[in-house]
């Protein structure tokens, strides 16, 4: 067996035989056209006219988010700056073929040198392209092929028009070589739940018909594989299809320990969804809904509001709110204008919200009032604490206002390495893996070429909450983890033996987590973590908590 | 009739990429006039290009001038400026 990595979506697995979408047809070339310029003119514009039709009927057929994207698509086809640049080539008296080709080209180029968001975006730019070339060479659009059977879809990139249209019957996982965490292939496989990898550079080597089993929790294709190891990825997405129908417990490992499992909420409309789910309270409540939509910050009457329709959704339960969380990938202008080269290691969280009191002087305000009206348990914590000092500085105003339980969020290096002091002043850490382990492998978590850093099973990040567990436990405290390390079951089990104290996650990661939790006692979690902890990297920690939880 | 100017602030979350960008070329492109948007005091494209749109990179907070020249130019920019300063994202 081989394993290939990539950058898995959701915690499902699959396997099943390959096939790959076709290759993009070769570029055309840049032969001087036989006919007239005016003749070329026709036949593009009527090209691009028949693909921007299918688009938009591809699009109501599939309906929903990916109705806007293909809808988005066929508007770029027929975009009028794209057809002066076609006819400045058509005039020079280039092909058809070519000067559509050139023309999405130059496209392209401006927007992969914008990066990010916009540089992803390309990939819908040359799926219009390519429709439009293997139209006007009278060839069959690209697609997704039809081996008649179910299978792995392999591909480059998955372009919207190919991905709303995927048959999920057919369908038993998807690869893509390129793209990454935001790509639309990343993105519609989780709206859909199928099974898929993104960025799994060496999957360009797979042929059409061999099997392979994709493990998205583990972010690996593993080719050649095994009978056992075939057997065992079908036991796991057996299990993972009964844990979804069995009964709702609350959390517990297998001695019956307690772990609290709780929901990530943010917004008061997903507090149903997540009781029905079997969410115990809520582990994190972000309340940047309530600022990111207004150039202003809400008011006082506002806010309450809304804090207490979502406490009153929990009478009895824990909820802990987080204050406002802006900056690096939230900004909002009222609290931070000024430009910031490295806007993560910048004025963000708790640093802006001092820097602007007010905002969380009302924000404690109105907490305090919905805490009053309502039945809920409520705990507010502070995002991006670094500091004893911050900590000091949020417990006693939060305490002021009157608020009964306050705490810190540990997500900078030095506030888990400096957690034991901390904990003696804040009533509660909660842990936000995704932060902590970007700035701990100091690897920007938004950005795709460096995505393969963001694993919080990484052992350095590992040690850091191991920090914060013992801490808690010295100091009588809990410790939570509101991050998407939570939401994998195994890493779950070994964040419980690093001292985690309760477990907060997309309501939709529950059922999985719950099951897991159960196969294992107090003392087998601690020995999976361990086994996790003397690993060298991601990888081996997770295959090394894998054979422990299998002993 | 001159063309005329408006400059406004841009509303949206995610700036003028994907559906934000979209709805407004559309907006401009049934408008039926030529309208131009430029970001900052760089030069302006034609709105009505979703490419031409979104290549300019507009974030939330930016300001954008918008020019039209033509029938109903003071009511087509009336609508289109309430499309940008509102926050597409927010409804979904």
């Amino acid at each position: 067996m081989t394993e290939l990595r990539g950058v898995g979506i959701g915690l499902g697995v699959a396997q099943g035989p390959v096939a790959r979408m076709a290759e993009p047809a070769p570029a055309p070339s840049d032969a001087p056209s036989t006919i007239s310029a005016d003749e070329e003119k026709a036949r593009v514009t009527d090209a691009v006219a028949a693909v921007a039709r299918e688009l938009e009927a591809r699009g109501a057929q599939a309906g929903g988010a990916a109705q806007e994207v293909l809808e988005a698509q066929a508007m770029m086809a027929e975009d009028p700056t794209l057809a002066d640049e076609i006819g400045t080539r058509l005039a020079q008296g280039k092909t058809g073929e070519f000067a559509v080709y050139d023309a999405f080209a130059s496209f392209r180029d401006q927007l992969t040198a914008m990066g990010g968001y916009l540089g992803e975006r390309a990939a819908d730019l040359d799926d219009v392209a390519q429709r439009v070339i293997a139209r006007l060479r009278g060839v069959p659009a690209p697609g997704v092929p039809d081996p008649g059977h179910p299978f792995v879809l392999v591909a480059k990139d998955l372009a919207p028009a190919d991905t709303a249209l995927l048959d999920l019957d057919k369908v038993l996982a998807l690869v893509t070589t390129e793209g990454g965490p935001t790509s639309h292939t990343a993105i519609l496989a989780r709206e859909k739940s199928i099974v898929a990898i993104v960025g799994a550079t060496s999957a360009t080597g797979l042929r059409d018909g061999e099997t392979v089993i994709v493990d998205a929790a583990a972010g690996v294709v593993t080719t050649d594989p095994t009978a056992d190891e075939l057997e065992r990825a079908q036991n796991r997405a057996d299990a993972r299809a009964s844990a979804a129908s069995a009964p709702i417990t609350d959390g517990s490992l297998a001695d019956g320990t307690a772990v609290p499992l709780l929901a990530n909420l943010g917004n008061p409309d997903g507090a149903a969804d997540a009781v029905a789910l079997g969410a115990e309270g809520v582990g994190l409540f972000r309340t940047e809904f309530l600022f990111l939509s207004s150039n202003q910050a809400p008011t006082v009457e506002q806010q309450r509001e809304a804090y207490t329709k979502l406490l009153a959704a929990f009478p009895g339960k824990k909820v802990v709110v987080r204050v406002l969380d802006a900056g690096a990938d939230k900004p909002l202008a009222f609290l931070n204008d000024a430009h910031e080269e490295n806007p993560a290691l910048g004025l963000r969280g708790i640093r802006a919200l001092r820097a602007s009191e007010d905002i969380l002087r009302e924000q404690l305000t109105a907490l305090a009032e919905a805490d009053a009206a309502t039945d809920a348990d409520l705990w507010v914590m502070a995002p991006m604490v670094a500091t004893v000092e911050e900590t000091t500085y949020f417990t006693d105003l939060a305490r002021d206002y009157g608020i009964k339980t306050a705490g810190v969020m540990v997500e900078v290096p030095s506030s888990a390495l400096l957690a034991d002091r901390i904990l003696v002043d804040a009533d509660f850490a909660s842990i936000g893996t995704n932060d902590l382990t970007q700035y701990t492998l100091a690897a920007d978590r938004l950005l795709g070429s460096v995505a393969s850093f963001q694993d919080p099973w990484h052992p350095a990040v590992l040690r850091l909450i191991r920090e914060v567990g013992d801490a808690g436990r010295a100091n009588g405290k809990p410790v939570g983890i509101c991050g998407e390390a939570a939401a994998d079951p195994l890493l779950a089990v070994v964040l419980v033996g690093l001292g985690a104290t309760s477990l907060s996650m997309a309501p939709t990661a529950l059922a999985d987590v719950r099951a897991t939790l159960l196969q294992h006692t107090i003392a087998e979690a601690r020995d999976i973590a361990t086994a996790a902890l003397a690993a060298n990297d991601a990888a081996s920690a997770r295959s090394a908590a894998q054979r422990a939880a299998t002993r | 009739m001159p063309p005329i100017s408006r400059t406004v602030r841009i509303g949206s979350a995610h700036g003028l990429h994907a559906r934000p960008a979209k709805l407004f070329a559309q907006a401009a492109k049934d408008a039926g006039i030529p309208i131009t948007i430029a970001k900052d005091a760089g030069s302006p494209v034609n709105a009505a290009s979703i490419l031409g749109v979104i290549a300019l990179g507009i974030e939330q907070g930016d300001y954008v001038t918008l020019t039209a020249d033509g029938d109903g130019a003071e009511s087509t920019l009336d609508t289109l400026a309430e499309l940008l300063t509102t926050d597409h994202d927010a409804e979904a």
